[in-house]
């Protein structure tokens, strides 16, 4: 397991690292020019932020109907990870609209309804946080709700008028864009895995701590 | 009509004439401040980005290096964290084992 952990941590590494090679020769947007280069991180970004979203409810529904500690560990590290990489989004997209669309934010349904999406896991991380005993089972109901926000985020282009591309975009990218947007969605998906592998093992070393600290205790 | 009473009609008619001109240009004045300026042609229809003012262009390469910077630093700041927290419990986790180890002597 350690072997496979080293192997793919030195893969996306080497990807991460062979990114920008590409992203630099991919060509230039006609209408968008340079700042279109923010789309290879800032999509990858949401890619790995709806994969943990769904990791991460997944997780609480095994949370609130079965008694499995893992469950609550994957979670809370899952949910961590939704807000590190939605972070990333909810920045990189911004710095992008400023010169695509003049303005750094509007509040249309898919900029704002990826707000709130982004908002229930901070919540969930600060239920963790200072909900004190039990909160887990509360956390993991609003890790629950805000896994069924993801859909309704990613298709608000498709149904609401909303300044922001649609979702046709990424599907009928042109082969000179797809071939490094792919790679750095692999990438960035890459990246998730090793973090939630980190993540994880973090709090099975936090739960040995507890189990030993009662056994002295005891 | 008497020579006298056209003189003061043609007066009093030219008085009124200069009075109504410079009430029109009073009120007026502040009617074409107005106004907004003359369009340019970046107003009148579509300009290619390429051909706006380059004071009017916002340059795409600071932003386009801040997005790939704030990527990379949360990132990295981010597997930092879990690092240190998971060196912190690493260190709590021996120093509990060797205090339950020393309890087992015992």
């Amino acid at each position: 397991m350690k072997k496979l952990f080293l192997v793919l941590l030195l893969a996306d590494a080497a990807m991460l690292a062979y990114a920008p090679v590409l992203i630099v020769n991919a060509p230039y947007e006609a209408t968008m020019g340079l700042v279109q280069k923010i789309f290879y991180f800032h999509v990858p970004s949401w890619m790995a932020m709806f994969t943990s979203a769904f990791v991460c409810g997944v997780a609480s529904f095994f949370v609130l109907f079965t008694t499995r500690k893992t469950a609550d560990r994957v979670g809370a590290a899952a949910a961590e990870l939704v807000v590190v990489f939605g972070l990333i989004g909810l920045i990189t997209g911004p710095l992008w609209a400023r010169k695509a669309w003049g303005v750094w934010w509007q509040w249309d349904a898919k900029l704002t309804s990826a707000l709130i999406l982004w908002l229930i896991f901070v919540a969930y991380l600060l239920l963790r946080r200072y909900g004190g005993a039990g909160s887990e089972k509360l956390a993991a109901a609003v890790g629950l709700f805000g896994t069924a926000n993801v859909p309704f985020v990613y298709w608000s282009v498709n149904v609401w008028r909303t300044m922001h591309p649609t979702t046709a975009v990424v599907p009928s990218l042109q082969p000179g864009m797809r071939g490094p947007f792919w790679f750095c969605a692999l990438a960035f998906l890459g990246l998730y895995v090793v973090m939630l592998t980190l993540r994880v093992r973090l709090e099975n070393r936090r739960a040995e701590l507890e189990t030993l600290y009662l056994a002295v205790e005891d | 009509m008497t020579r006298t009473y056209r003189k003061v009609v043609w007066s009093a008619g030219a008085t009124l004439g200069v009075m109504a001109l410079l009430l029109a240009l009073g009120v007026a004045q502040p009617v074409f401040a107005a106004q907004p300026p003359a369009s340019t042609a970046a107003q009148e229809g579509f300009v290619p980005v390429k051909d706006v003012p380059a004071q009017e262009q916002l340059p795409a390469a600071p932003l386009v290096m801040a997005a790939y910077a704030v990527a990379w630093v949360a990132v990295f700041g981010y597997i930092w964290s879990v690092w240190s927290r998971l060196g912190r419990v690493e260190r709590d986790l021996a120093e509990v084992s060797r205090r339950v180890d020393k309890g087992a002597r015992r």
